[in-house]
C-alpha cells in the first residue's frame, strides 16, 4: 500500500506535488485500478480540496476544485434547475469531479450532447514541475491557447494533478421517461440501437441492459410530449413504460455499476454500434462475463468474474480492434489496441519534465 | 532558397507548385485582409501522400509551411510567411466515407463544410458546426481553429463533432487518434489537435460525427429598441430553462448593412434584433414555442415575427449569416473581433464597447452569438486613410482587453492567429504560455507548422505587410 499525502488548499496541493519525486493523484479511489500504482509512487488525494469556486446559473457554467463530489455539485445545480448532461458514473459512490475528468468516464446521457470532453471547458493544473496553470477558460464558447482541458479527460493523472474545473451545464429537462424494450437477442438490440439513434425522437439515453436482451430508452422534455412519442416508440417495439421509482432504480444500478461483479475486472471499451453483436459473443465466450453497453452503442462496459479472464478478453479486443481500459479490478491497465504515437513521450516531457507522475505504460 | 524550390519541384508536378508572382498574389492574404505576405511557393498536392512527402520535405530543408484551405480565417490564422511556401489542400476535397447508420463521416480537410451536410441530407443527418462561412470554409480549416457558429451553446464547436484524426505532425509522424466510436480511450489528443491553429501539424482525415436533422423548429425574430432590451430578453429566455439552439442579435448598424446587401426585412425603428431559435421532435416544440413566445412577448419588443415557414426561417438566417460580408458594403475594411464575455455582462460589454468607438471616432458594428457571450464587434476603418488601421487595432485590442477583465476570452471562435499575438499573454500568464510553447515543440520541435501564429515568431518582429 502506498503512502497517501492529502490536500486541502491550492498551496497545500503545489506543495505536495513538489515534495514527492513520484506520485499519482487520486480522488476518491472509485475506480480502483486508476489509483493502483508501482512501488515508490505516493498517491496525493485531492477528495479534501473541495468546494464551488464560481457558480453563475445564468451562465450555465460552474467552477469547482477537483476534489469536490458530483454528488455535491449535482445537488447544488439541481437547486437551479441544471446538470451535467454527460451523467457523471459512481454518483452514490462519492465519485468527485477531478476523477471523473481524469478517468474520461461518461453515463448514459453522453448520447444526447457528448461525454466529459465535451462539457469541460477549463482547468487549472500542477504539472510536473509543481507549477500551478490555467488552461481553457470560463465561459462556454473559448478557443484561446490549446485545449489541454479535454487532453486530460482519460489522462489518468499521468500529465498533471487537477486542482480545479470548470464544466458547462444545462437546463434540466421538464421531465423524463423511461422506456424498457424486450428484443429477441443480441442481433435484434444492436439493430434497435442504431434504429432508435437515428429517429427524430432525439433520446436522452440509449442503453442495452447486460443480459443482452433488453433495451433502455430515455425521453427528456415537456411530459406531455413524452407520452405522445413514447406511445410511438412503444407502437414500434414490445416493451413497457417504466414508473419512476422502477426508472431511477434503473439507471442507478447502471450509474453506480451494482451489475457489475464485485472485486472482478471493469473494462470500458470504445465501439461503435455495428460491433455490439461480435462484442457480445467474444466477451461471453468468457464464463460469467457481463456486459452493459452505453450511449446508443458507443461505449461498453465488460465485467470479468475474474482477473484471470482480462488475457482472454485483451485477446479477443485486439481480433475485433477495439481499445480499452481497465477501470477496476486486478488486470493490465490498457487492453486490446492500443495506439501511442512517437511524440507521446515529448508531450509528457512538456507536461511533466521529471516524470513525477506515472507514464500511461507505468 | 532555390534549392529548396528545387527540392519541392521534385515532389509535384510543375503545375502544382505555383511560383510565379501573379500566382502567388491569390495568397497573399485570408479573410483577415489587412495583413498580407507573399510566400515562396504554393503547393497543391492532391493526395495525403503528397502532403505527407510535402510536410517531411519542410522538416528535412527547416523550411516553414502553412496549410490552407479557403483562406477564410478572420486572424490571419492562413496567412503565408515570406520565408516558407504554403499547402493549399483544396483539391483534397473527397468525402472518403458517409456512414448513416453510425451517423459518421470521414472527410479530407479540404472539403467543404456545408457539403458535408448536404452529403448527410439525404439520410436526415447533418453536421452541426455551422461557421458563417460553411458555403466556403474547409472541414481542415476548421478544425485548426475549432470553429464555431451560431449553435454552439447547445451542441458545441468542432472539436465536439471531431471523433477521429489522422495527422501529419511537424515532426514528420504520421498519427491516428480516434476513430468512428464517439467514446475516446487514454488521454483525448483529438481534442487537444482541434484548435491547435496549424501548429501541430496537417489533418489529412478527419472523422466527424453526424447528428439527425431537428425534426422541427420555431424560430422568432423580435426587434427592440435598444440593445440591452435585446440582452434582457436573452437572460429572460435562459432563466426560463429553455435550451434554444442558436441566439443571436444584431445592432443597428449590422441591420443596416444586412438590408443593404441582401434586402433583409426588419421591423423599422430598431436598435437592435434578436432571433432565438427551438428545435426539436414536433411533441416537445408544440410546448416549448408557446413558452418562447411568451417569454419575447413579455420582453417589450417592438414587433415580434415568428417564422410561418421554412422560407422564412430561411429569410431570417439569410440576413444574419450575411451581416459580415454585408458589413463590407458600409466600409472599405473591417476587423471582425472576437472576444467572449459572461453572458450576464453582455449588456455592460456592449455599451462599453459602443463608448470606446466614439471616444476612437471609430464605426463598429455588433452581430453576435448571444446565447455563448461570443461578441463580434466589426470594427470599421479605411485602409486608405492614414492612422485608420492603427485606430481600429487600437479599439480592437481595447475590446480584447474588456473581454479578459470581464473574465471571458480573446477569442471565442476565429482563433489568435496573427491578429490577436499581442492578447494572448494578457489571458495566460508566462508559465502557462511556456508551457503551451513546451506542447507545441512537442509536435512541431524545427517550429515550421505555421510559425508565427497563436505565439509570436522566435527572432522575428510582425512579419506581416499591410498592403
Amino acid at each position: 500500500m502506498s503512502a497517501t499525502l492529502t490536500a486541502t488548499t491550492l498551496a497545500e496541493l503545489v506543495e505536495a506535488v513538489r515534495s514527492q519525486h513520484r506520485l499519482l493523484a487520486v480522488g476518491a479511489r472509485t475506480k480502483s485500478r486508476l489509483s493502483q500504482v508501482p512501488d515508490g509512487v505516493t498517491l496525493l488525494s485531492t477528495r479534501s480540496l473541495r468546494g464551488i469556486v464560481e457558480y453563475e446559473p445564468e451562465e450555465f457554467t460552474f467552477t469547482a476544485f477537483a476534489g469536490t463530489s458530483v454528488r455535491e455539485i449535482s445537488q447544488v445545480l439541481a437547486e437551479k434547475g441544471q446538470f451535467l448532461p454527460f451523467d457523471p458514473m459512481w454518483v452514490d459512490a462519492g465519485a468527485t469531479l477531478g476523477g471523473t475528468v481524469a478517468s474520461g468516464v461518461s453515463g448514459p446521457g453522453r448520447v444526447r450532447f457528448g461525454g466529459v470532453r465535451d462539457f469541460i471547458l477549463g482547468v487549472r493544473f500542477v504539472d510536473g514541475q509543481g507549477r500551478l496553470l490555467r488552461m481553457g477558460g470560463k465561459v462556454v464558447k473559448n478557443c484561446a491557447g490549446f485545449d489541454l482541458p479535454k487532453f486530460f479527460v482519460g489522462s489518468l493523472g499521468r500529465f498533471g494533478v487537477l486542482a480545479e474545473v470548470t464544466f458547462k451545464v444545462f437546463p434540466t429537462p421538464a421531465s423524463r421517461l423511461t422506456l424498457k424494450l424486450s428484443t429477441s437477442g443480441v442481433e435484434a438490440a444492436a439493430r434497435m440501437l442504431m434504429d432508435a439513434a437515428n429517429s427524430r425522437w432525439e433520446l436522452d439515453a440509449l442503453d442495452l441492459l447486460p443480459g443482452g436482451k433488453t433495451v433502455c430508452l430515455r425521453l427528456a422534455g415537456p411530459a406531455s410530449a413524452l407520452e405522445t412519442l413514447s406511445r410511438e416508440i412503444l407502437a414500434r417495439w414490445p416493451g413497457q413504460a417504466l414508473s419512476a421509482a422502477e426508472s431511477d432504480a434503473t439507471w442507478s444500478e447502471l450509474r453506480e455499476f451494482r451489475w457489475a461483479h464485485s472485486g472482478g475486472v471493469l473494462v470500458k471499451v470504445a465501439i461503435t454500434p455495428t460491433v455490439v453483436p461480435s462484442l457480445d459473443t467474444a466477451a461471453h465466450s468468457l464464463d460469467g462475463t457481463r456486459v452493459h453497453v452505453s450511449a446508443g452503442g458507443n461505449v461498453a462496459f465488460i465485467s470479468l468474474s475474474s482477473s484471470l479472464q482480462s488475457a482472454a478478453l485483451h485477446e479477443r479486443l485486439l481480433s475485433l480492434g477495439l481499445p480499452a481500459v481497465t477501470l477496476s479490478g486486478n488486470a493490465p491497465l490498457w487492453c486490446g489496441t492500443r495506439t501511442t504515437p512517437a511524440i507521446a513521450g515529448a508531450v509528457k516531457q512538456a507536461l511533466d519534465p521529471q516524470n513525477r507522475f506515472p507514464g500511461l505504460d507505468d | 532558397m532555390s534549392v529548396a524550390l528545387h527540392g519541392l519541384a521534385a515532389l509535384l508536378p510543375p503545375d502544382r507548385l505555383l511560383t510565379r508572382p501573379e500566382q502567388l498574389a491569390a495568397y497573399e492574404s485570408d479573410a483577415l485582409t489587412a495583413f498580407c505576405t507573399r510566400p515562396l511557393a504554393i503547393a497543391l498536392p492532391e493526395t495525403t501522400d503528397e502532403v505527407i512527402a510535402l510536410v517531411r520535405f519542410c522538416h528535412k530543408e527547416r523550411l516553414p509551411f502553412v496549410a490552407r484551405g479557403s483562406g477564410t480565417s478572420l486572424s490571419g490564422g492562413s496567412l503565408p510567411l515570406a520565408d516558407g511556401i504554403v499547402i493549399a489542400l483544396n483539391r483534397l476535397n473527397r468525402i472518403l466515407r458517409l456512414d448513416p447508420v453510425q451517423r459518421i463521416a470521414v472527410v479530407e480537410p479540404g472539403v467543404i463544410n456545408a457539403q458535408v451536410s448536404q452529403a448527410a441530407a439525404p439520410h436526415r443527418l447533418h453536421y452541426a458546426p455551422d461557421p458563417s462561412s460553411a458555403l466556403i470554409c474547409t472541414i481542415g480549416g476548421n478544425v485548426a481553429f475549432n470553429s464555431g457558429g451560431a449553435h454552439c451553446l447547445k451542441y458545441g464547436m468542432t472539436a465536439n463533432h471531431v471523433l477521429g484524426i489522422k495527422a501529419v505532425l511537424g515532426t514528420g509522424e504520421v498519427v491516428e487518434w480516434g476513430g468512428p466510436s464517439r467514446e475516446n480511450i487514454g488521454p483525448d489528443w483529438c481534442g487537444l489537435f482541434n484548435g491547435s491553429e496549424g501548429l501541430f501539424g496537417i489533418a489529412l482525415e478527419i472523422t466527424l460525427q453526424l447528428l439527425p436533422k431537428a425534426e422541427c423548429f420555431h424560430t422568432v425574430l423580435a426587434g427592440y429598441r435598444t440593445l440591452e432590451q435585446a440582452g434582457d430578453a436573452v437572460s429572460a429566455v435562459v432563466a426560463n430553462g429553455l435550451l434554444p439552439g442558436a441566439i443571436e442579435i444584431m445592432d443597428a448598424l449590422a441591420l443596416e448593412a444586412a438590408v443593404a446587401a441582401v434586402h433583409a426585412e426588419y421591423p423599422p425603428g430598431c436598435g437592435a434584433v434578436l432571433i432565438v431559435e427551438l428545435e426539436g421532435p414536433r411533441e416537445t416544440l408544440a410546448v416549448e414555442r408557446v413558452r418562447l413566445d411568451e417569454i419575447i412577448r413579455a420582453s417589450g419588443p417592438v414587433e415580434m415575427r415568428p417564422a410561418r415557414d421554412a422560407d422564412e426561417r430561411l429569410a431570417i438566417w439569410k440576413g444574419r449569416k450575411s451581416a459580415f460580408s454585408a458589413v463590407g458594403r458600409l466600409s472599405p475594411d473591417f476587423i471582425v473581433q472576437d472576444g467572449v464575455v459572461p453572458r450576464r455582462r453582455l449588456g455592460e460589454a456592449l455599451r462599453q464597447i459602443g463608448q470606446m468607438a466614439s471616444e476612437a471616432g471609430v464605426r463598429c458594428a455588433n452581430v453576435f452569438h448571444a446565447g455563448d457571450g461570443n461578441l463580434h464587434p466589426l470594427i470599421l476603418f479605411d485602409g486608405r486613410q492614414p492612422g485608420a488601421l492603427e485606430r481600429a487595432e487600437t479599439l480592437a485590442g481595447r475590446i480584447l482587453k474588456l473581454c479578459i477583465e470581464m473574465g471571458g476570452s480573446i477569442t471565442g471562435e476565429h482563433g489568435v492567429g496573427v491578429e490577436k499575438l499581442d492578447y494572448l499573454s494578457a489571458m495566460f500568464n508566462a508559465d502557462e504560455i511556456a508551457c503551451m510553447t513546451r506542447l507545441r515543440a512537442a509536435f512541431d520541435p524545427l517550429c515550421i507548422a505555421n510559425p508565427g501564429k497563436k505565439f509570436p515568431r522566435a527572432g522575428a518582429g510582425h512579419s506581416s505587410s499591410h498592403p
